[in-house]
């Protein structure tokens, strides 16, 4: 396959770029295989603007006269408008953007083609080992054990090859219980609660069917979790009529009968392309021009986006509470169990768990529970909120985990290491990257695509100290306990740093944060100072009575 | 009364049992329970409605909703005790005479002398002269000494210096309430001005040569520009319909070089009723997040908050980037007019944004030119359709430019929702009464202190830490997105769920970063003195002869010299080497105690960063909050595993 075969005009002059809050700007834009790049003429401060293909959501073409104009809608939810003289240019380019955004072919994708101009320090592909979370787990307990009993992805293709999993349960009941559990995702560890040793387990649902089918190693698996005569709590993502429903299907529910231990909770999540069309009509209302507050508000009510947030962070607490408060055992899962399933473990973790407030925790935290554990990553960001495609398997479930965590941040500022700047760069890089960390849905396909060894993985490049110190909060002071959100309505806010990033003027809140940045290193020079200015001066002091003394 | 309910309205759970006391001035809930006895004081002058509901097993509830959007709600075992409360409060809570309000009684002790420079804090004649008048275009006019033109208006007013005594008094009388034309800010820069008036009695064709002189006056007092704008901030509609009255606008034709502008401000009784809306809102006991977005549209709050703002920016723009001077008038001139010249005032002037400049921007646009508090906000018992937030309206947009323009104030929003506060307590006598005459005839300042003083002497409370008078943002005109932009319109929970704690962020960032500013400031104040303490030290000890080599035994080089060269080490090779100390030595060590410094330093002086401690309680706040209802967890032996899981209840 020839890019080139793709680009029918690479090159054109007289370009003019119109972004909102910039002045237009005249140059040249050049397409390659992977990026769109305008660069100005002026000589004085030449702007360059570089955009991956695979960023690009949505092209519209219109014309007047000869003059042509592209509208380009991004990922990142960025608009941007090209003025390109010439109707044949116009067409060329516009047909060489739309082919290039929308290449079949995983292994065609930038990250494959990238090299880095960094060196790399540490290998973010081996930096978070489920080996050594284990390690970590082991210094606490001896209840768990590390299975490779899917090991060659042949138990369940959409987990990672090992997983943690009570020790009292051997391989072979896991092979039985993956049979009992849709896609092959038996219960395994996703969080242990070490102030209580209250376990978190997540799942698919299990295939009861009709008849109302059993697995006694299933059962056995998660009684494992419990202390003797107390309870656990399964958290179901679905209304209850939906998980009836889903028994005619073959799925089902925990039902009482065969787990009395456990107490059965229904806590819709909403899916896939309800949460997709919410999406869209918040961007939609968003870009709205209008000057109306009437409909802004209406539009912000009727995209439903805040209610989705809403219902997330009160399941996620839920579950944290049980954990927490009640001091239970808890499983939870939807249907498939690679969705709302993670959105609710992780957020739990960030209520409950500091070390997922950290840089580096977090980073864990979307390795472990979104990636190695299987959500399709590739499925459900293959098109952002400008897109007319409307394939039922693109949902921002992602984004609207990332937002509950702003959420959470913005009710607890001071408790985590990571800004806001840090989850948009998740939000990007997952739908458009040089990286290979978001690529494919699973561990699985990303072992067949080499990823590994082909591609660069995003946490390489964002561990690097000079970028990290970017996603660093001033104000953090680490903060060990567990943070309970508040989810009334009045305490959850549009995140502007997402949806009005490029439609509001930035400039007063860039400074609002630099001067918070100078107010705290400041006063940390300062200390520095006085500290060397206090022992020196103890030391004068001390020498001082050794003298009299002498 | 004994063994009262102060419930939670959030949460049955979380009612506590106290005491409710009644004094002359407070409403006062004493909780049981020896360790807290957490202590509950409402201010009569702060009721707004009581509300007594039918009574229950559990006794009488009676519902207190204040000024302040606290909403307090008892229950009184007692049918005949709450019925005594209530009538009570009733009495309490609309004083007929002003020397029944608090101000009156309340005694910050301080001496006769303290009271007086606290009113003379903010001095508007010094504002004025701040502005630059008067000068050549505009003068003090003494026309009102006695209040014999307009009583609403203050004794000393500024005007065109062309305005003679006989145009203003003619104007005056072509004006409702004899309001006539007058300056509100002058722009030292170009000239351009903000006045301020009344409608005119046009109806359907009248007119008036003074009233079109003083217009006149107003545009030659510019002389940089050949037209004055004339903003009437109410809705076409409405102003059309004060024509029938004898009342109305100005008619382009009869005034010359004017541009006529409407822009459409609803009146008090809708903005009263859009705040009620709200308030319901506010108050919902588990809303969903439609129920809550669908409330606020509904209300209409946000859209009246934008109208007001774009009146300012409109006038600001014109003053700042056209040069152009403004007429502002709605009806009466005391409610939109107050409004939307303070709005601007602040958008143009930094001043303002500070916190002495917002104190003098409150006194000259709503306290002189005579905004009507008493009524407004019924410190009197009134009548309850005059009543209407118009300056909570002000203090808002305030707060929704601080929002877009966090470093452009030097006071924080604790400073607003504090004087919002104060403007319905009658603690203070600043806002007493309706007008200037009235307060002057009430000895307000002989009798009452001034919630200025009050204000700056805890200024410490009310900083902005990200201010710095030096910041690009402190400069200048402030110029707010307009469009597309409803979207930086914002629900202010800090205001209208005040009360709430579980609502807001459990930690502050401005309480965080003033916690760092103070001790920033002390290790300032500290790295002086250890520096004058070491250069003593060095003079002393390099004054002595005796010096010992364990002095630099840190570094094993140096000691070795040293040692072995005690006697030979000049004073002066010791005092080199020891300033060269410092450069080496930063990095070794100091940070792990300059990391304690900080925790130890910031856990004793800001107190949300200590109650982190609390944060756990907040998962009460989670569970009432919830739309999961129920709360906790189900106890073990309510659960028979129905399929209707309790969380499911809401």
């Amino acid at each position: 396959m020839e890019f080139a075969e793709l680009i029918k005009t690479p090159r054109a002059d007289n370009v003019v770029l119109h972004r909102p809050f910039h002045p237009a700007v005249e140059g040249t834009l050049c397409l390659t295989g992977h990026h769109l790049i305008f660069s100005s003429r002026r000589r004085d401060n030449a702007e360059e603007l570089w955009l991956l293909h695979s960023n690009i959501d949505s092209i519209e073409k219109r014309f007047v006269g000869s003059l042509g104009t592209i509208v380009i809608k991004c990922k990142d939810l960025r608009i941007i408008q090209l003025d390109i003289p010439g109707m044949e240019e116009c067409l060329n380019i516009a047909s060489s953007i739309e082919a290039l955004s929308t290449l079949d072919s995983v292994t065609l994708m930038y990250p494959f083609f990238y090299r880095p101009m960094f060196e790399v320090l540490e290998d973010g592909w081996s930096s978070f080992l489920l080996e050594q979370e284990f390690e970590h787990l082991s210094s606490v307990t001896n209840e768990w054990r590390l299975s490779c009993v899917n090991k060659d992805f042949s138990v369940c293709p959409s987990y990672p090859p090992v997983v943690i999993v009570p020790k009292s349960v051997d391989d072979e009941a896991l092979r039985k219980v993956a049979l009992f559990r849709y896609g092959g995702r038996f219960p395994v560890l996703s969080y242990y609660h070490k102030k209580n040793g209250m376990a978190m387990l997540r799942s698919s649902q299990p295939l009861t069917g009709t008849n109302g089918r059993r697995c006694k190693e299933d059962e056995k698996l998660i009684n494992a979790t419990l202390r003797s005569g107390r309870r656990g709590f399964v958290i179901d993502t679905r209304p209850l009529n939906v998980a009836q429903q889903a028994r005619a299907k073959g799925g089902g529910f925990e039902q009482e009968v065969h787990y009395p231990q456990w107490r059965r909770i229904h806590k819709y999540i909403e899916r896939f392309h309800i949460l997709q069309e919410s999406f869209i009509k918040l961007v939609e209302a968003c870009n709205d021009q209008s000057h109306n507050m009437d409909r802004w508000l209406s539009k912000l009510e009727a995209s439903n986006w805040l209610t989705h947030i809403k219902e997330l962070l009160t399941a996620a607490c839920l579950a944290a509470q049980c954990i927490d408060r009640e001091g239970a055992s808890v499983l939870v899962h939807g249907s498939e169990g690679t969705d709302s399933t993670l959105q609710v473990t992780s957020l739990a973790q960030i209520i409950l768990d500091p070390r997922c407030r950290t840089i580096r925790g977090f980073e864990a935290l979307v390795v472990r529970e979104w990636l190695q554990a299987g959500h399709p990553f590739q499925q459900r960001c293959a098109q952002s909120a400008y897109s007319n495609s409307k394939q039922k398997w693109e949902a921002p479930v992602f984004l609207l985990f990332l937002e509950c965590v702003w959420q959470i941040h913005r009710q607890f500022p001071c408790s985590f290491e990571f800004n806001e700047h840090f989850l948009i760069l998740l939000f990007e890089h997952a739908y458009a990257s040089q990286f290979g960390t978001f690529l494919g849905n699973n561990e699985s396909e990303r072992a067949k695509l080499k990823l590994p060894q082909k591609t660069m993985s995003l946490w390489s490049w964002v561990n690097r100290p000079e970028e990290l110190s970017r996603f660093q909060n001033p104000i953090y002071e680490a903060n060990s306990l567990v943070i309970w959100p508040s989810v009334a309505p009045q305490s959850l806010q549009l995140w502007e740093g997402i949806f009005l990033r490029w439609n509001r003027p930035s400039r007063f809140l860039e400074e609002a944060e630099e001067e918070r940045i100078n107010i705290i290193k400041y006063n940390k020079e300062l200390q520095a100072k006085v500290n060397v200015l206090r022992r020196q001066l103890a030391e004068m002091e001390t020498d001082g009575e050794v003298q009299e003394e002498e | 009364v004994e063994n009262v309910r102060l419930l939670n309205r959030l949460s049955s759970r979380r009612a506590v049992v106290g005491t409710l006391y009644l004094t002359a001035t407070h409403v006062i809930f004493v909780e049981n329970g020896s360790e807290s006895r957490k202590e509950t004081w409402v201010l009569h002058s702060q009721i707004s409605s009581i509300e007594k509901q039918a009574t229950t097993a559990t006794g009488c509830p009676l519902l207190i909703r204040c000024k302040n959007f606290q909403v307090i709600h008892l229950v009184i075992p007692q049918e005949r005790d709450c019925h005594d409360v209530y009538i009570s409060l009733i009495r309490l809570a609309r004083p007929v005479k002003y020397e029944e309000l608090y101000c009156f009684s309340f005694n910050p002790k301080l001496d006769k002398e303290e009271r007086e420079q606290g009113w003379k804090l903010v001095d508007l004649n010094e504002e004025y002269n701040r502005m630059g008048v008067p000068n050549n275009y505009w003068q003090i006019s003494d026309v009102n000494r006695d209040y014999g033109v307009c009583d609403s208006y203050p004794t000393e007013v500024y005007v065109p210096k062309s305005a003679t005594a006989h145009i203003i008094v003619g104007s005056s009388k072509f004006r409702s309430r004899r309001r006539f034309p007058a300056l509100s800010y002058y722009c030292k820069g170009n000239n351009a001005s903000i006045c301020r008036s009344s409608q005119p009695l046009s109806g359907f064709s009248a007119r008036c040569l003074e009233d079109e002189q003083m217009l006149q006056a107003i545009r030659k007092a510019n002389p940089g520009s050949d037209f004055i704008y004339v903003v009437d901030t109410r809705p076409k509609l409405n102003a059309m319909a004060n024509r029938a009255a004898g009342k109305g606008y100005e008619n382009e034709d009869n005034y010359s070089n004017i541009k006529f502008q409407f822009i459409g401000i609803e009146n008090i009784h809708v903005m009263r009723n859009s705040l009620q809306k709200m308030l319901e809102v506010c108050e919902l006991k588990s809303p969903s997040m439609s129920d809550f977005l669908w409330g606020l549209e509904n209300s209409g709050w946000l859209k009246h908050i934008k109208a007001i703002m774009d009146a300012g920016i409109f006038i600001a723009k014109a003053v700042a980037e056209e040069g152009v001077s403004v007429l502002v008038h709605c009806s009466d001139g005391w409610d939109r007019t107050a409004q939307v010249c303070s709005v601007a005032s602040l958008l143009l002037d930094p001043y303002y944004r500070t916190m002495k400049g917002f104190m003098v921007l409150i006194e000259k646009d709503w306290v002189s030119f005579g905004h009507k508090f008493n009524h407004r906000y019924g410190n009197l018992d009134g009548d309850p359709k005059e009543i209407s937030p118009v300056i909570d309206q002000f203090i808002e947009c305030v707060w929704q430019l601080m929002e877009q323009f966090p470093c452009a104030f030097e006071f924080n929003e604790r400073f607003l929702i504090h004087i919002q506060h104060h403007i319905y307590s009658c603690q203070f006598g600043n806002f007493l009464c309706n007008s200037q005459k009235e307060r002057r005839e009430l000895k307000i300042k002989e009798r009452t202190y001034s919630l200025w003083a009050h204000l700056w002497k805890n200024r410490a409370d009310y900083l902005n830490p990200l201010y710095r008078s030096d910041h690009s943002q402190t400069q200048g005109t402030l110029h707010p997105q307009i469009a597309p932009c409803n979207f930086l319109y914002k629900f202010w929970s800090g205001m209208y769920n005040r009360f709430e704690k579980g609502l807001h962020p459990r930690q502050s960032v401005t309480d965080y970063l003033m916690a760092v500013k103070e001790e920033t400031q002390q290790l300032e104040e500290e790295l002086e003195v250890l520096q004058e303490r070491l250069a003593n030290l060095q003079k002393s000890q390099s004054g002595n002869n005796k010096v010992k080599s364990k002095q630099q035994d840190r570094s094993k080089e140096f000691g070795l010299y040293t040692s072995n060269n005690s006697l030979a080490n000049t004073p002066q090779e010791y005092s080199s080497d020891l300033k060269s100390f410092p450069s080496r030595s930063p990095s070794q060590g100091d940070e792990d105690s300059a990391l304690i410094l900080t925790q130890d330093n910031l856990k004793s002086s800001d107190p949300d960063l200590s109650a982190n401690s609390d944060q756990e309680s907040g998962v009460e706040d989670l569970s009432c909050r919830s739309p999961s209802g129920g709360g906790c967890v189900p106890s073990e032996d309510s659960g028979k595993d129905s399929d209707e899981a309790v969380f499911l209840a809401g």
